[in-house]
């Protein structure tokens, strides 16, 4: 059999053209783990990254334009009719958007299948162009996000001004999420005891934004967002809480579509607040960094993290080199392949 | 002959086609062979809401049923029927109130007094969302609906049923003889709940609106727990009514059903072995003299190749009279009574059903049990259950698999393929007749009307009155349709296929073990794991095949996507791209499959997509199978193709031949 691989750098600029066929082959490639297709992913994110990823450095306007939003929270919360909510305010704005939508496979002694059935909830409309959603199993990877969700969030930033990663919800993907997006928002449902237990413990990073979902039910939910917002906003629980940044609480129905625009505008103003503050670039670079990591964990375990610096050292130097750490990531599987020769 | 008879049960056949002319002359004739009383099926358009020329449409108008678009369709529906000596049935749900404005609305055309019309609308949208698929709006606006039927008929047209509610579905779809009854009645009590609280009807006036509610149940080939389950439902409801809504009077109190027996069960291999089924299950209904039937319609010997010609029909309809007319059933009084065995198996069936209507209670109610989706999981699951024991050969079901072997049946030698077929100038007919309507029609009249008809949908009007009013200014189906859409907002509810999947397979173990090495293999030499999108095109509700292949497939490893039904082409082709999928498994069993595929195709074409193979499923006869491969097709699939593992392994070699890789052989068949 034949791999068939595409020229990477036609590929990358019929992506930035916006062109939906090739936006799907681009994700079909990063998620390929041939080593053919997977040189040819790194092609295509480098090549992708010389352009609107470096452009947006220069530009200011471009790069203010692009948001990678995390929606977690648990299953049922109502994360994906927020989501077509949001769609919905967003493409009235005139914003394109790309969905990641992440659903559980099964054990892999269950055979390891997944079903896919978020896009009916988030696509409330016919046929829209300006709308990309690609579902994703989550395949176990270490309890929490696929590595493809990094790789393919950043393709799709590259032609999609809003990019919403909706993970499972259980497990490790509230704190991995936090390692892709620029803005995490959790989505909590009234009464849900398992919220308030995972904030007050303190294990996940601070979502930036909270939306408490099904305000319709009545009154749990008011509770519900006083309880969080108490924990939010206190300082002892989460020390590394940045600072700046107000974390809001909102109250939501997506299916009454109540407080919508709001969370939006809450969305939007910590996206300002990142590019004000110079965190933009800063995190993205940082995840960059952090799933070169998980990449090179995955292949070559602890000892080969360690063969060449050990994790924090590597942190710094993906870090430095930014823009070019993928070439600085072929560099290094080379280095740590001839070890063990 | 001296022995007391009773009367016979009410013989209907569900029919309709094509226009309503030709239905009208098919009625008539029915009529004549002793059928006695109507029994209407409407197109998918018409039970959805959306005129014949409604790009929703296509393929679908005059299939399954008559296409009523207007008062004058009514008409010629119901020509040199005198409605008023008529009793008629009609399955349409999220329409209802629309089609029974058009029956009040041409009676009333015809100077026949209201009061004097009866006839059931099934107008029970709740199985809709679970089994029957012709849902248009969301669960609150749809109650409110049904609960405006109720109020209405009451008052204006009280030998009317308005509402009919549905287990019959349910079964279809999977359900026990327990589900059935948990579930149609936490229906009942649902619907009857919604009609308290609109405050319309005083509590002392609260037993017309019980006893008007009737119930269309379902009977398996297991017929004499099915006896029991009739019985069982008597006594609940008995109960029920008693406790909850405080009826005294024990005629109001009695479960007054109509019964269509299992077509699930049907088989298209040996097809003429249905007739015992269809004879077997109606005694279900039949014998138990308590528990007996009000009205029966039967599935005809040709079920799961298609739609019944007249003569197949008329076969059903003559098993009824042989029943009723020849033996000796109608000469006694209840055979089970005082029967321990009867009563043991009874009590358990209502232990059972109580048990689930409570944990459908305690998790708020058969509406917010529906939006979280339990109820279609715990169906999703049933239905798994009994195809993997049909698998496994632990159910048996003769001429499929067990006792295969055949001499060729002459049934099938005539030159119609065994079926009938809609002649598919219906569907260009329709739209000009619906066109010339439009044309002739006062337009300030529709507007006026429709505009009273958005008032009431946006206040607490009664939705019947701007009905009517709508009806007799010549308004639409489409038009009432949209003018609500706009709203009330439509609705999708949950699929149901988000079952946990199982380390140990029912079935043959052996070769799920071996299908899953197969997956994972392949998808390894892809370099990702494969990926399918299962895909309902059109207007077509038949579920059931969808959500198992969706969860087999699943189940040995395929990431699947799937959406739920009723998709355009558009939307299927438009996932498939952005899902990067590896096949699309396209199920179709309303009989539109040539319109629907040929489209699926072109859009995935425009979209470049003309490398990822496309299969197909559901009621497909052989030429047009035939048809559909030599349009690029990989692969057709129907009833016949039980074994779901040998499909499994099929799907997967039409993948490896697909992108260049060697097909594998067939499972070993012990397990
Ligand atoms: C169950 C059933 C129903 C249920 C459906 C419940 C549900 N949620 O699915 C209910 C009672 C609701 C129903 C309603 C109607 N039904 Co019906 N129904 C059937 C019945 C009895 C069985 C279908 C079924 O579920 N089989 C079990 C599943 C597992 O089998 P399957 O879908 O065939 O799938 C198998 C293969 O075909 C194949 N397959 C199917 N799809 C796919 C997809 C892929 C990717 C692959 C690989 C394989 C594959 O693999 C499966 C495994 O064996 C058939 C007759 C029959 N015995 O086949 C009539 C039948 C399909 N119904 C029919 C009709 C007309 C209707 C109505 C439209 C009537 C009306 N006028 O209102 C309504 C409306 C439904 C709607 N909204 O569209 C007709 C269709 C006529 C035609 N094609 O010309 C049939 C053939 C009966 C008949 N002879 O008249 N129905
Ligand atoms: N009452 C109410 N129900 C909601 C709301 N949002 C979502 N739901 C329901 O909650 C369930 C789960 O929603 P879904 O979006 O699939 O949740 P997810 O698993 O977090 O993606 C569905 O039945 C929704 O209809 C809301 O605002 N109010
Ligand atoms: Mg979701």
């Amino acid at each position: 059999m034949q791999v068939q691989v595409p020229d990477a750098e036609a590929l990358a600029v019929r992506i930035l053209r916006g062109e939906r066929s090739a936006v799907a082959s681009g994700l079909n490639l990063l998620d390929n783990a041939l080593p053919a297709a997977r040189e040819c992913a790194t092609a295509l994110l480098t090549a992708l990254a010389s352009r609107r990823w470096q452009d947006g450095d220069a530009q200011p306007n471009a790069q203010r334009d692009t948001h990678l939003i995390g929606i977690t929270g648990p299953p049922g919360a109502g994360k994906s009719s927020l989501l077509a909510a949001l769609i919905g305010e967003w493409r009235g704005a005139g914003h394109t958007v790309a969905v990641l939508a992440v659903d559980p496979s099964s054990r892999p002694e269950a055979g390891g299948g997944a079903l896919l059935g978020d896009r009916i909830r988030i696509k409330r409309s016919e046929a829209d162009d300006g709308l990309f959603i690609r579902s994703l199993a989550s395949r176990h990877q270490l309890g929490g996000l696929a590595n493809e969700v990094w790789p393919m969030a950043r393709l799709l930033l590259a032609c999609f001004d809003r990019v919403v990663i909706e993970t499972v919800g259980v497990g490790q993907t509230e704190i991995d999420i936090a390692e892709i997006a620029d803005t995490v928002c959790y989505v909590a449902q009234p009464a849900s005891g398992d919220t308030i237990q995972y904030l007050k413990s303190g294990i996940m990073e601070i979502p930036d934004v909270f939306a408490i979902n099904k305000a319709d039910l009545g009154g749990a939910a008011h509770k519900t967002a006083a309880e969080v917002g108490r924990i939010a906003s206190s300082k002892s629980a989460h020390p590394d809480r940045g600072e700046g940044w107000d974390y809001p609480v909102c109250l939501v129905s997506a299916t009454h579509n109540t407080g919508i625009a709001e969370l939006a505008v809450h969305l939007q103003r910590h996206h300002t607040y990142l590019l004000d503050s110079a965190q933009l670039m800063a995190r993205r670079h940082r995840h960059q960094a952090a799933w070169l990591i998980r990449l090179l964990r995955d292949d070559f375990g602890h000892f080969g993290l360690e063969l060449v610096g050990g994790r924090d050292a590597l942190m710094q130097r993906f870090d430095q080199t930014a823009g070019d750490a993928l070439t600085d990531y072929a560099q290094l599987r080379k280095e740590i392949l001839s070890r063990f020769h | 002959m001296t022995t007391q008879r009773e009367k016979p049960w009410l013989m209907r056949t569900y029919s309709g086609h094509s226009s309503a002319k030709a239905s009208n002359t098919l009625f008539r004739t029915n009529l004549a062979k002793g059928q006695t009383g109507l029994s209407v099926a409407f197109d998918l358009p018409t039970q959805t809401g959306y005129d014949a020329d409604s790009p929703l449409a296509r393929g679908e108008v005059g299939k399954v049923g008559v296409p009523i678009a207007h008062i004058g369709d009514m008409d010629q529906l119901f020509d040199q029927i005198p409605l008023d000596q008529m009793n008629t049935s009609m399955t349409i749900n999220a329409t209802a109130p629309w089609l029974l404005a058009m029956y009040i609305g041409l009676a009333e055309k015809r100077g026949i007094d209201a009061k004097l019309l009866s006839g059931t609308t099934q107008n029970d949208i709740i199985k809709e969302y679970l089994s029957r698929g012709t849902y248009i709006y969301p669960p609150v606006p749809s109650m409110r609906m049904i609960a405006d039927t109720i109020n209405y008929t009451v008052k204006h047209v009280p030998k009317w049923n308005p509402t009919n509610i549905c287990s019959y579905h349910l079964q279809e779809a999977g359900a026990t003889p327990v589900q059935e009854l948990a579930y149609a009645l936490c229906t009942a009590t649902t619907v009857l709940d919604r009609v308290m609280a609109s405050g319309a009807i005083s509590a002392a006036e609260f037993t017309p609106v019980v006893e008007r509610i009737s119930f269309f149940v379902n009977a398996g080939i297991r017929f004499i727990e099915e006896t029991c389950k009739m019985r069982a439902f008597g006594e609940m409801w008995d109960e029920l009514t008693r406790t909850r809504y405080q009826v005294s009077d024990p005629k109001a109190r009695r479960f007054r059903y109509g019964v269509q027996v299992n077509s699930l069960g049907l088989t298209e291999p040996q097809p003429e072995n249905n007739v015992q089924r269809i004879v077997l299950e109606m005694l279900a209904v039949v014998l138990s003299k308590n528990a007996r039937a009000r009205a029966v319609q039967l599935p005809a010997w040709n079920e799961a190749m298609g739609l019944p010609r007249p003569w197949d029909q008329q076969w059903a309809l003559r098993m009824q009279q042989v029943m009723a007319f020849e033996t000796d059933l109608l000469e006694y009084g209840d055979i089970f009574d005082g029967s321990p065995v009867i009563a043991a198996k009874v009590a358990e069936l209502i232990a059972g059903a109580k048990a689930e209507i409570a944990n459908v209670e305690a998790q708020g109610g058969m509406i917010a049990a529906i939006e979280s989706g339990y109820i279609k999981r715990e169906l999703v699951t049933s239905h798994m259950k009994r195809l993997r024991a049909i698998e496994s050969g632990e159910l048996k079901i003769i001429g499929v698999n067990s006792f295969t072997e055949t001499a060729e049946s002459p049934l099938m030698a005539g030159n119609d393929g065994g079926i009938m077929k809609v002649d598919p100038a219906a569907e260009r007919e329709q739209i000009e007749r619906l066109q010339a309507h439009r044309a002739q029609r006062n337009q300030a009249d529709v507007d006026a009307a429709l505009r009273a008809l958005t008032d009431a949908a946006k206040g607490t009007d009664n939705i019947m009155p701007s009905s009517i009013r709508c009806a007799h200014a010549g308004v639409t189906t489409g038009e009432w349709g949209d003018t609500l859409r706009a709203v009330f907002g439509e609705f999708r509810p949950p699929t149901g296929i988000d079952i946990s999947a199982s380390a140990e397979p029912k079935g043959k173990a052996n070769q799920v073990a071996s299908l899953r090495a197969r997956v994972a293999e392949t998808g390894k030499t892809l370099g990702r794991p494969l990926k399918l999108l299962v895909g309902k095109p059109g207007l077509d509700g038949h579920s059931n095949g969808a959500e198992q292949i969706a969860v087999k497939a699943r189940d040995i490893g395929f990431e699947v996507v799937y959406d739920g039904i009723r998709l355009t082409p558009q939307q299927i082709a438009q996932a498939a791209e952005e899902e990067g999928v590896h096949m699309v498994g396209i199920s179709i069993l309303s009989g539109s499959h040539m319109e629907l595929v040929e489209s699926v195709l072109q859009e995935m074409k425009a979209r470049d997509l003309g490398q990822v193979p496309v299969i197909v499923g559901g009621i497909i006869p052989q030429e047009d199978a035939d048809r559909l491969l030599a349009s690029g097709v990989r692969a057709v699939y129907t009833p016949k193709d039980f074994d779901m593992n040998a499909i499994m392994c099929d799907m997967v070699n039409v993948i490896r031949r697909q992108y260049g890789l060697e097909p594998q052989g067939e499972l070993v068949p012990a397990g």
